[in-house]
């Protein structure tokens, strides 16, 4: 079975890694938070300018001043800073913060990514998007293997205009966990709970490496 | 110590005219100078290019000028919440320039800073690498981007006193700061003015010395745009 957006979420949580700095995306991104396991201590960084995030507040804590990159509406976790949003990206652009975790429209196989424009049809811009990906040490993708259309997301070379290029070191889908390798290529290390790696052989436009047997992930 | 209040918002505007360039703090709705936008909507100028991390939404903050069309031209980093910029821009009625937001927080802190130009990753081998300088540098490839500066800053600050130093709250303080000190003319406005001498000097973000005009401001609405909560229980 697919994994549903909870389910990439719990297994993009076992990549986090303990004393971390990490910058989440709007959306399954964000959920990750909730999965990380108690025994890993991590700071979570919106780049808006704060270090710290802490969990969405009670209704009476409410506070207009205190919000995400999400602009939705936070509390600090005890140890927090605040800043401003050059300062944050001097972060960022200079290697501090170690993993973002963002969403994709689709990622080609040297590990370009693209999220942030459809020619004629979307034009929101792309936000802190293309500074985290040109800067992060480790950058994982959150996102579904299909579009809405049918259509891969995991192509030879991206189709809509790109965020950034060779970035994306590992994707996480409904259906699988990829390496992107360095000479190109998507490697194939697990599957989702019940996938075939012929359904993920079908769903994958791009060149897709399959080594041996390949393990279901655990969730 | 050199006095910079003024008497409102009406007073901190009148000054701006059509064609000015400005810069507007804030991300989303947080810490966004409410009451000089509601001033700029009564003295109708217009041809304003607007540099701001984003535009607001339909009905609050920067969307409130480009319905009333007084946004020529849209310096941002991230739309996406107003369907009003999306129209005008797919209609050709607006002119927009998408920034990558710590470029864009960057060359407005040059722009304060008095350097010209510096060296980014961001955007290199995208559509925003166009017409730009490329160098090398260890190894790795970066744009060169230019500084911004505007003829009005306009911030907005949780506490200030009469000299115009201030304190930004929470994460309201994002793109005020820079602003600030990139704008020739900077209007801060704040939830609380007091007498110099009376912050601590320590916990100044902004130094007075880049504000000309400081004035408290007042019903600020502060407007949420996603409320989200964790329940009791």
């Amino acid at each position: 079975m697919a994994l549903d957006k909870i389910g990439i979420a719990k297994r993009i949580a076992q990549e986090v890694k303990d004393g971390s700095y990490i910058n989440l995306g709007i959306g399954i991104p964000t959920l990750v938070a909730n999965y990380i396991p108690d025994d890993i201590e991590v700071v979570l960084q919106s780049e808006n300018g704060l270090l710290g995030i802490g969990r969405f507040p009670y209704e009476e804590h409410v506070d207009a001043d205190l919000i995400n990159a999400g602009k939705q509406t936070v509390t600090m976790l005890p140890g927090s800073s605040l800043f401003n949003s050059s300062e944050s990206f001097a972060m960022i652009r200079g290697g501090h913060v170690h993993l973002t975790i963002l969403g994709a429209m689709e990622v080609s196989e040297n590990g370009d990514i693209a999220n942030w424009k459809i020619p004629g049809k979307m034009v929101k811009g792309m936000g802190g998007a293309m500074d985290l990906v040109a800067s992060a040490e480790n950058i994982i993708v959150a996102m579904q293997h299909k579009s809405r259309s049918g259509e891969s997301k995991l192509l030879k070379e991206c189709s809509l205009p790109i965020t950034g290029i060779k970035c994306v070191k590992k994707i996480v889908t409904d259906l699988a966990v990829l390496e992107v390798m360095p000479e190109g290529g998507f490697k194939l290390l697990e599957r989702a709970p019940g996938v075939s790696v012929d359904e993920i052989k079908e769903a994958t436009a791009g060149k897709l490496i399959v080594e041996g047997d390949i393990p279901e992930m655990k969730i | 110590m050199i006095n910079k209040v003024i008497s409102g918002a009406d007073e901190a505007v009148k000054d701006i005219k059509d064609d000015a360039v400005l810069m507007l703090g804030g991300f989303g709705l947080c810490g966004i100078p409410e009451n000089c936008i509601s001033a700029l909507l009564k003295t109708g100028v217009k041809g304003l290019t607007c540099i701001s991390n984003n535009a607001g939404v339909d009905d609050f903050g920067i969307g409130l000028m480009l319905k009333t069309r007084q946004v020529k031209k849209m310096i941002s980093s991230y739309v996406g919440e107003n369907a009003e910029f999306e129209r005008q821009l797919l209609a050709g009625e607006l002119e927009v320039d998408l920034i990558p937001q710590g470029t864009l927080a960057e060359r407005i802190r040059a722009g304060g800073a008095g350097i010209p130009a510096f060296f980014t990753p961001a955007g290199y081998g995208t559509e925003v690498a166009e017409g730009k300088e490329v160098r090398e540098f260890h190894g790795k490839k970066y744009l060169m981007e230019e500084w911004l500066q505007a003829d009005f800053a306009l911030v907005k600050a949780w506490k200030g006193d009469t000299a115009g130093n201030l304190i930004y709250k929470g994460t309201a303080r994002n793109f005020n700061p820079m602003m600030a000190a990139a704008g020739k003319i900077t209007i801060a406005e704040v939830e609380e003015l007091v007498p110099a001498g009376e912050l601590d000097p320590n916990e100044i973000h902004t130094p007075g010395i880049y504000v000309q005009r400081i004035f408290e401001g007042k019903d600020y609405e502060k407007r949420i745009e996603q409320r989200t909560v964790t329940p009791r229980n």
